[in-house]
């Protein structure tokens, strides 16, 4: 009789315990954070999209190297000594047209690898996090600043310019050809070395000296020479779909090399 | 009453005998349906937001301001809703089942006063006419979990079936008490004699005056207590919710309906727990009453009272129906046999002592 009587209390007792309870949370403030409108703060060093501050990128190719996925591609032209293309916020001489610099966030693993080899500090993770897209060509962000003409313009100075250095270095040669030989026997062969090598550029027009293209496929050769094969090829196949051939005929380039 | 006033308006507009009747009978009885859609509606919204906050969310934010459209856009998704009827079901049963439901729910407000003139038929066994045709919703649950040809429904049916008709007892023992005390079952005729202030309430010992009075304030506690947990049962709200229990049976006896047949479900469950509100406050708090005096008697204005009037018994209806929502983000599901032990065990015996106890002191 007594646990009776007890049970009736415990249940009324308990029940209007919870009550005052969901009553309190009713007017406690909700935590629901209203997220298109509202959004949350992100950490301090997020790692999310990646930036480039065009300003002060000198094309050095470092980040590109850096990355494991090698999702950075950088083509770059030699400026001319006339050119001005200005300084870095750190007061750096700035020697190269950057011509493309393209990131594919797709292939992007947010790794982080690329920030720290940047000598001037151009290349950074932002706390953007909305950036999905319809179409995957969407997500290569190209930073480089220049217009197509404008790259256009700087290949055929650069062009120009080797060409006329080229020139004047067969000139200066020929000249030399042409002038008394017996004084200058011994140096004639160390004149001579130099000239194939700066008659290269007259027939590939578009060469710079950071070689834009190539860096990537030296490196997609080297790695797996290196030490990692097994782990080059799989990543390759994951992120490359066949809609990109040119990266597909690279893998095959690596397989038949190994 | 408005029954009367709209066959003097018929017999002024020539139209008498059994058509004005007919036309009057009509009119009269759409007044509830109008008062009970919005009600839905509005229930479901506060339902939403009550859970939500009482969680510490937010509920519905997007349709409208703090989403007060959300359940206008629910009706019109399920309005557009395909009409899926099981293969194996039978066709129909499983059609007329929500219709009974809402039916049956919908006539209870047949007896419930909503002002002073207006009641949709004042008939003397009000209150037991109530209890009477709300067990039509067994019969359509039953049908709708037996026509669903599926384990979940027909499990859900058979608990609400039993926990309706075990839960009706102390219900209707409890308004076997107040018959003790005040000597009429007609709903309207107790909601009038309790007018006044709010000492006049039947919480208070109601308004037969004398020693009584005071003495009966704990047993109408007792029973007002007795009343809510038993109501609340019989409209399957939690924590007595075994019978559309989520986490066992889907849905319980709904689960193979959708589009407009669920709606009509949802509408018959919160007409029910208006429903049952209402009851409650009409027994106990007055019904339509003020707590204090009409500012419409005040001011001289008498066509202001009865719009305070069904603004009293709405705001009673809704404090109650609160109250249920509350409950129900509180407390978790009792067992089956809990839920039979605290019926019969509990409540049966309590209401049985307190209405002896009233009807003794009544006697004295």
């Amino acid at each position: 009789m007594k646990t009776y009587f007890e049970n009736i209390y415990s249940a009324l007792y308990t029940a209007l315990v919870g009550m005052k309870i969901t009553f309190k949370h009713l007017f406690t403030p909700a935590v629901t954070i209203q997220y298109p409108e509202v959004k949350p703060r992100m950490v301090e060093r997020v790692r999310n999209r990646l930036y480039v501050n065009m300003d002060d990128c000198i094309g050095c190719d470092q980040c590109s190297r850096a990355c494991p996925v090698s999702c950075i591609t950088i083509e770059t032209v030699k400026a001319l000594p006339t050119d001005d293309i200005g300084k870095t916020s750190q007061g750096k001489k700035k020697a190269l047209w950057v011509t493309q610099f393209d990131i594919d966030i797709a292939k992007c693993c947010f790794c982080q690898l690329c920030v720290f080899p940047c000598p001037t500090e151009c290349i950074y993770m932002t706390d953007a996090y909305e950036f999905s897209e319809l179409q995957r060509s969407n997500l290569v962000y190209k930073f480089a600043t220049l217009s197509e003409s404008e790259v256009a313009e700087k290949k055929a100075n650069y062009a120009k310019l080797e060409a006329e250095k080229a020139a004047e270095k067969a000139a200066a040669a020929a000249a030399k050809a042409a002038a008394p030989k017996p004084a200058e026997a011994v140096e004639k062969p160390a004149a001579t070395a130099p000239k194939p090598e700066v008659a290269k550029p007259e027939p590939t027009v578009t060469t710079a000296p950071a070689k834009p293209v190539t860096p990537e496929k030296k490196e997609t050769d080297a790695v797996p020479q290196q030490e990692s094969l097994p782990f080059s090829e799989p990543s390759a196949d994951a992120t490359v779909k066949p809609e990109d051939s040119t990266a597909a005929e690279k893998t095959n380039d690596t397989n038949s090399v190994s | 009453m408005i029954y009367d006033s709209l066959i003097e308006l018929l017999k002024w507009l020539s139209i008498t005998g059994p058509a004005a009747s007919a036309i009057a009978a009509f009119i009269n009885s759409i007044f509830p349906v109008v008062f009970i859609i919005p009600f839905a509606l509005f229930a479901v919204y506060l339902e939403r937001k009550v859970s939500a906050h009482m969680q510490d969310r937010l509920g519905p934010m997007r349709v409208g301001w703090h989403g007060w459209l959300q359940s206008f856009a629910d009706i019109l998704k399920l309005i557009q809703k395909e009409d899926v009827v099981p293969a194996q079901a039978d066709r129909w049963l499983f059609n007329i089942a929500p219709v009974l439901a809402f039916v049956g729910s919908y006539a209870a407000f047949a007896a419930i006063p909503f002002t002073s003139t207006y009641v949709g038929s004042g008939i003397d066994l009000g209150i037991i006419f109530i209890v009477a045709i709300s067990s039509l919703v067994v019969a359509s649950l039953l049908m709708a979990g037996w026509a669903s040809n599926n384990k979940y429904s027909l499990l859900g049916a058979m608990r609400s079936a039993a926990q309706i008709i075990s839960y009706e007892i102390p219900t209707v023992v409890v308004i076997l008490t107040l018959l003790c005390v005040t000597g009429t079952l007609s709903l309207y005729q107790l909601s009038e004699n309790q007018t006044g202030n709010i000492f006049n309430w039947m919480i208070f010992g109601g308004y037969s005056g004398g020693w009584q009075k005071f003495a009966l304030i704990p047993f109408m506690l007792v029973g007002m207590v007795i009343l809510f947990i038993s109501t609340l049962a019989e409209v399957n709200r939690t924590p007595f919710d075994i019978p559309e229990a989520e986490s066992e049976l889907v849905a319980g006896y709904h689960t193979e309906y959708t589009g407009m047949k669920f709606a009509m479900f949802f509408l018959a469950e919160y007409a029910n727990m208006f429903a049952v509100s209402a009851i409650v406050s009409a027994l106990f708090f007055g019904g339509y009453q003020s707590p204090f005096g009409y500012v419409g008697k005040l001011l001289g204005i008498s066509w202001l009272v009865p719009f305070e009037q069904l603004f009293w018994f709405t705001m009673k209806g809704m404090f109650f129906v609160f109250v249920q929502m509350w409950l129900r983000w509180t407390l978790p599901r009792l067992r089956v046999d809990q839920l039979m032990n605290m019926c019969w065990k509990y409540l049966i015996p309590i209401s049985i002592a307190n209405f002896l106890i009233v009807a003794f002191l009544m006697a004295l």
